[in-house]
């Protein structure tokens, strides 16, 4: 009659805190290792629902797959935010603590479906710990796919997640371009809004994939922006984010209109999206 | 002749006649299997889902008065057990409890026990209204049907025995006909019932739509139907369906709906609509919930529950520090919406089976119907507009 | 000298909707410019005498805030305009710029070309429908950038996260 029931699906696994390392002044990223029972491998831009023992569960993309061997996610990366008590729980764990996770959920970026085009990463703020993995993902199989372009946008120079990463990644061969919205004496790097990033990189707009993640609304216009550069809207891709309770479908919690972000998202494609999220308080 | 009522549809043979007497052995038979069996019955001024202890606990002799924003019991003339239209309550209160424990968790150890604290019980429904069965029907697809099942209501659903029972009282804010819903039961129940109370005497023409539902008749005292009680009770149910107080359109839904996510009208409602959620809480199919994390005073023992959660409250949409939808609005739209709309896109059909408990329990007598209504006229003089 | 610029405007997208001899027009007021990395192209107050079309480089945009020094309010790329207070008086820069990079760019004579579009409006009006949508779309970064969408909901409304002592 219907689906077997798992028990699983709804009670955490618990894993243990490998290490913990302070991005900037509010984000960490933590790596989640040593799992009783694994869950699933996890692909790029699915996501967990962490669970701060007795404080409460939210969703967090993972923002690095470290060991995927035998198909289970025997460790997982995840960069959060302490902006409420679960996350400030979340943020505050040392390594050794147990945090439990469910997952995963939610369909991914589909890096591989960029082989033989341009991979073009457009990241906004925090939205760059769910776009790691699709760098990552394109480094480790780098002959696949052509030009790997990545462009970030963060509020000062004090919120660059991953800086020294972005160094490795240049010197790997990704083309980053970075810009902040505001700067800081010590800056000497671009500002400006993420979007002027765009032309100066002078995509191949028939050859490219983009994967955009950060605030609605700078999605948003950056979706628009790659358009306007003839990016197919089909081939541009967003992560959605909505109020989650489950991560499963059940509690109806996280519906954009007809799509369930947990189930139909969160990455989306901006042929789907662009409609739904210009509706006001949809 | 009622479709329902084709006894060569039936796998398990032909309908037959039990009595009062018969239905109280039926309750008994139902125990002596060990089901909890739950039905409505007469509480505080309504008639409720509640666990019966005996067939006596049915509320025999009591209808209903239903109208937008209005539910009054009232005496009927005759004796009839399930004389009575949707109450306050729905299966779901059974099924999808308003609150279940997900799962437990030890600290110190490391040790985490699933699900609620304890088993549920093997339940029997009895007298779920077609309107009702088809509610069961789709929240086994929103619960069940997906890439995860939720264990509390599988837990309840999988070996849950359904008695149906045909409507043959449509009440005023009732439309399950044009939901293609009611008010016979074609499939969906072990046991199928229809309600003659007449001059002719008080009984119940039953059929089988299971094995196990034939096997329980087996254990029943009945006679063999006859064609003209077949054809009475048959022509109650298609009278019934004559009778509906409220109509809404079959088909295109889900494109008005969509096509009016900017209308005017939502400014209208929403100086009607109070958000209180009580059209959320007595709906059969609505199922959101949401979940409370909750601990000892030494914090070494968590525990996480599930508890029922309504789209029209504040902090439903809750997204970085405010909400998506804050206007009353914005809810009432998303609440309709879903519930004829975007629920086809998420789980294939509608979510609405037109049972009417809406209409009856919003405080201020909103009917979805007359929404519906209105979004389509106000789209017929849109696109005339444009002509 | 004219020739050449005169090829290079007509090569810079930015100016794609002005006819041949408008574009031919505009490089008459124009000659080469170019930066040596870290100098300085205008300053806050001065006389907003030239505009210039970014061809290589890269410029910031500044504002010296007593206490807080030199603030890059904006970068700006190649193919891109630098300068509108000339269009209007008082004609004078009301924030600075410095090249980032060495820079090359078409500088023009802002005077003149203000004499050209007083004396044939059509191509005064051919110039302002090319720096409008310049100029929206800058607002709109802006205002974009002020919403601090990347704040945290308790950052939301606070300056940066600088220490007041830096």
């Amino acid at each position: 009659m219907s689906a077997l029931a798992e028990p699983a699906a709804a009670v955490p696994c618990l894993y243990r805190v490998a290490s913990r390392r302070e991005d900037t002044g509010d984000t960490v990223t933590v790596e989640l290792t040593e799992p009783a029972i694994g869950l699933p491998a996890f692909a790029p831009g699915q996501f967990a629902m962490l669970t701060a023992l007795g404080i409460g569960e939210v969703p967090i993309s993972v923002s690095g797959l470290g060991d995927n061997s035998g198909g289970q996610a025997r460790r997982l990366q995840h960069t959060l935010r302490a902006v409420g008590a679960v996350t400030r729980a979340l943020h505050a764990a040392q390594p050794g603590s147990l945090i439990g996770v469910r997952g995963p959920f939610g369909t991914g970026w589909d890096v591989a479906s960029a082989a033989g085009r341009d991979v073009v990463i457009v990241a906004g703020g925090i939205g760059l710990a769910p776009l790691r993995p699709v760098v990552l993902t394109a480094l480790a199989d780098r002959s696949r796919y052509g030009r790997i372009v990545l462009l970030v946008g963060a509020r000062t120079p004090g919120d660059l997640l991953y800086t020294d990463e972005l160094e490795r990644w240049r010197r790997d061969g990704v083309e980053v371009a970075v810009t902040v919205d505001r700067a800081d004496s010590g800056w000497s790097g671009e500002v400006g809004l993420v979007t002027a990033l765009i032309k100066p990189a002078g995509l191949a707009a028939g050859n490219s994939v983009a994967f955009v993640c950060g605030p609605d609304i700078m999605m948003r216009f950056t979706a628009d922006a790659l358009a306007a550069q003839g990016i197919p809207v089909n081939r541009i891709r967003v992560s959605l984010e909505r109020n989650m309770r489950c991560g499963a479908a059940w509690c109806g919690h996280c519906q954009l209109g007809p799509l369930l972000v947990c189930r139909d998202g969160p990455v989306v494609g901006y042929d789907r999206a662009a409609a739904l999220m210009s509706v006001r308080e949809l | 002749m009622h479709p329902g009522w084709d006894a060569t549809l039936q796998p398990s043979g032909q309908a037959v006649v039990v009595d009062v007497g018969g239905l109280s052995v039926l309750f008994d038979a139902l125990r002596g299997r060990g089901f909890t069996v739950v039905g409505p019955t007469v509480r505080d001024g309504a008639i409720v889902v509640a666990e019966l202890a005996s067939v006596a606990e049915l509320p025999f002799g009591w209808g209903v008065e239903t109208e937008a924003g209005t539910y009054r019991l009232r005496e009927r003339d005759d004796d009839a057990a399930f004389g009575h239209s949707a109450g306050p309550q729905s299966w779901k209160s059974v099924l999808h409890p308003p609150r279940a424990r997900l799962w437990s968790a030890d600290r110190a150890t490391g040790s985490m026990e699933a699900g609620e604290a304890a088993a549920p019980p093997r339940y029997a429904l009895l007298g779920v209204r077609p309107c009702d069965v088809r509610a069961v029907g789709i929240l086994d697809r929103v619960l069940t049907g997906g890439q995860h099942a939720d264990p509390v209501y599988s837990g309840r659903r999988d070996g849950a025995f359904i008695i149906a029972v045909e409507c043959t009282e449509p009440g005023a804010t009732c439309f399950c006909a044009s939901m293609g819903c009611g008010p016979g039961a074609e499939s969906g129940f072990d046991l199928a019932m229809t309600e003659l109370a007449d001059s002719e005497g008080h009984r119940f023409v039953v059929r089988a739509g299971t094995p196990a539902g034939a096997d329980l008749l087996a254990d029943v005292p009945s006679r063999a139907a006859d064609e003209a009680t077949i054809r009475r009770a048959s022509t109650a149910v298609d009278e019934a369906a004559d009778h509906m107080g409220r109509t809404m359109p079959a088909q295109g839904l889900p494109q008005l709906l969509a096509d009016s996510r900017e209308s005017p009208h939502w400014d209208d409602v929403a100086s009607r609509c109070l958000t209180c959620g009580n059209c959320t809480m007595v709906c059969p199919t609505c199922f959101c919930t949401t979940t409370e994390d909750v601990t000892d005073l030494t914090g070494d023992h968590a525990e996480r529950w599930r508890v029922w959660d309504s789209c029209y409250a504040l902090d439903f949409s809750y997204l970085h520090g405010g909400s998506v939808r804050t206007s009353g609005q914005s809810r009432y739209r998303q609440w309709i919406s879903h519930k004829l709309g975007t629920w086809h896109d998420q789980f294939g059909s509608s979510g609405c089976v037109g049972c009417g408990r809406c209409i009856a329990w919003c405080p201020t007598g909103i009917d979805i119907t007359q929404e519906v209504a209105a979004l389509a006229s106000l789209q017929d003089s849109a696109t005339e507009d444009e002509d | 000298m004219t020739k050449t610029v005169a090829a290079r405007v007509s090569a810079q997208p930015f100016f794609a909707t002005l006819t041949g001899t408008q574009r031919a027009a505009l490089a008459e007021d124009g000659i080469t410019e170019t930066f040596a990395a870290g100098q300085r192209v205008f300053g806050e107050g001065g006389i907003a005498d030239r505009f210039w079309l970014i061809e290589y480089g890269s410029i910031a945009l500044d504002l010296r805030v007593p206490g807080r020094g030199d603030r890059v309010i904006e970068t700006l790329g190649p193919g891109t305009m630098l300068g509108w207070s000339w269009l209007h008086p008082p004609y004078r820069w009301h924030f600075g710029a410095v090249a980032r990079v060495a820079t090359t760019t078409i500088a023009f004579d802002a005077a003149s070309v203000r004499r050209r579009c007083d004396a044939d409006p059509a191509f005064g009006y051919a110039l302002l429908r090319l720096f409008m949508p310049l100029i929206t779309e800058r607002l709109q970064a802006t205002r974009l950038r002020l919403l601090d969408l990347y704040a945290a909901p308790s950052q939301v409304g606070q300056a940066s996260t600088e220490p007041a002592d830096a």
